[in-house]
């Protein structure tokens, strides 16, 4: 409880004595490209495999002669829309994204250059946290659609690689009662879930007291936490939302 | 001037500052010293506003900074600078960038207007073609000269150094004492060094402060502490023997 509500606070500093919005921009871009355009390559790779595992899973479940093939199609959209591109990607991005912003942050705290902030009469939290903060949450649904797209790409190539359906059957089957709603709720997933990666790794990084072996901690808990929040947080959209 | 009235901090029931009390006059290099462990570095922080005392004040030419508002706070804040321990450079920028840091988060200056002052500060500092270095390539002594001329960047009226010469050659850190000292004099500002360093008290000292146990035992300057009777100070003083064979070599020996 002590720990959220440090939490709680720190999130309340980052909107008060802020620097001038130029300021912000600049780290915001600056963040963006740290968060979003470094985190395009395992996000293609991951979300194409998963993709094409799913596929192929599902055409080794599928032996009823009474379900069509086209099913595996609007499974792997189904799965790949409602789950796997916003949850499982943004578990990738707690483990590349939140370590990289705990371990910085913890960085910066035991060699001091926060508290040098501060002494100019810099707001540290605003100033390094909400930059991160604003970050994720632009690129993480950029990010998840990118995932979405290659998944089911992934999973079009492995059906129709090993023959397991048609080009046609597959297209069907991904456009067969589609609901555009499902893709607000990915893009909804995606934005909660940016937001508690960014701020809980923030967190574990900006209290980092010790040294060298505290940082590797507060990034170990950066990630378990995050990915913690995540599950939690999806089970409950998931409650809200459907 | 910077005042300090009865400055008092607890951590977990432990009293580390025991109502400190003293006067850091403009123009002068002011030395806190003592040995590890009595409060040197809890009271800068106090001092800087990096914590928070639990009693007593802190006076920046009459200001209050200590129960001030907030932008009475910031606009003190504007006129200190800091040279931490590591230097605390930010590792993402060049030299160029850090000292320009302040400037670009507390002025409206141009770019061209900034590029002047940084190069300025540097020269200063006596660093020259470093600009573009990161500082994972710079030395130690250059990482603290990059410090103080980021400290200085701004019309700064309040230098604080932070054991300025540890993990220097004595060589280094006598020109880094040396350098704060000019520096001092020359901007006519208050600097306030902590150090455990007597190589820096004897050569810098115009006035100190000894700390024992987060109390002042002893306020004087380089040309009376070696004279000190107070037991702790020639403790603190006399560990080093060179110190002592200066002391059996002064004419004030009996």
């Amino acid at each position: 409880m002590k720990s959220f509500g440090k939490y709680v606070i720190l999130l309340s500093t980052l909107f008060v004595n802020r620097e001038r919005f130029r300021i912000y921009l600049r780290l915001i871009f600056e963040e963006s490209v740290l968060i979003g355009i470094d985190s395009v390559f395992i996000v293609v790779i991951v979300s194409t495999f998963i993709g094409a595992v799913t596929a192929v899973q599902t055409a080794y479940n599928l032996v009823s002669p009474l379900v069509p093939l086209y099913v595996i199609g609007t499974i792997v959209r189904d799965m790949t829309v409602l789950e796997l591109a916003p949850t499982i990607t943004c578990v990738v991005l707690a483990g590349k994204v939140g370590s990289s912003i705990a371990g910085g942050l913890g960085t910066m705290r035991i060699t001091e250059q926060i508290d040098a902030l501060e002494v100019m009469g810099i707001n540290s939290s605003s100033f390094l946290i909400l930059p991160k903060i604003i970050a994720a949450l632009i690129t993480f649904p950029m990010l998840v659609i990118i995932s979405g797209f290659l998944s089911i790409y992934g999973g079009f190539l492995a059906s129709v690689l090993t023959g397991a359906l048609t080009e046609k059957e597959y297209i069907y089957g991904i456009r067969y009662q589609f609901k555009d709603s499902n893709i607000n709720f990915a893009i909804v997933k995606s934005e909660v879930f940016a937001f508690l990666i960014a701020s809980i790794s923030a967190y574990q990084g900006y209290f980092t007291e010790g040294g060298a072996l505290e940082v590797g901690k507060s990034s170990t808990n950066a990630v378990t936490n995050s990915c913690i929040a995540v599950l939690l947080a999806d089970y409950l959209l998931a409650q809200l939302l459907l | 001037m910077i005042e300090l009235r009865g400055i008092k901090k607890s951590f977990n029931g432990k009293e580390v500052l025991k109502g400190i009390h003293g006067h850091f006059e403009k123009g002068k290099t002011n030395l806190i010293i003592g040995a590890s462990g009595t409060g040197k570095s809890v009271l800068l922080k106090c001092m800087v506003g990096l914590v928070q005392p639990d009693e007593g004040i802190v006076l920046y030419d009459n200001r209050d900074f200590t129960d001030g508002t907030a932008d009475e706070k910031q606009q003190i804040r504007k006129e200190i600078g800091m040279l931490f321990q590591g230097g605390a450079l930010f590792d993402s920028k060049s030299v160029e960038e850090n000292v320009m840091f302040p400037l670009d988060m507390h002025t409206n200056m141009s770019k061209h207007e900034k590029l002047d002052r940084v190069n300025f500060c540097l020269q200063r500092v006596g660093l020259e073609n470093v600009n573009k270095l990161m500082p994972s390539e710079i030395s130690g002594g250059m990482k603290k000269r990059v410090g103080i001329a980021r400290a200085i960047a701004l019309q700064t009226q309040y230098l604080y150094c932070d054991e300025p010469n540890s993990g220097l050659d004595p060589l280094t850190s006598i020109k880094i004492d040396n350098l704060v000292h000019e520096i001092t004099h020359e901007y006519n500002i208050t600097t306030i060094v902590v150090t455990h360093d007597m190589n820096s008290v004897l050569e810098i000292g115009e006035y100190i402060m000894f700390l024992y146990k987060g109390e002042t035992l002893w306020e004087g300057d380089s040309t009376t502490i070696l004279d000190t009777q107070v037991k702790e100070l020639q403790e603190f003083i006399f560990a080093n023997k060179l110190i002592r064979d200066m002391k059996s070599h002064s004419p004030n020996n009996k």
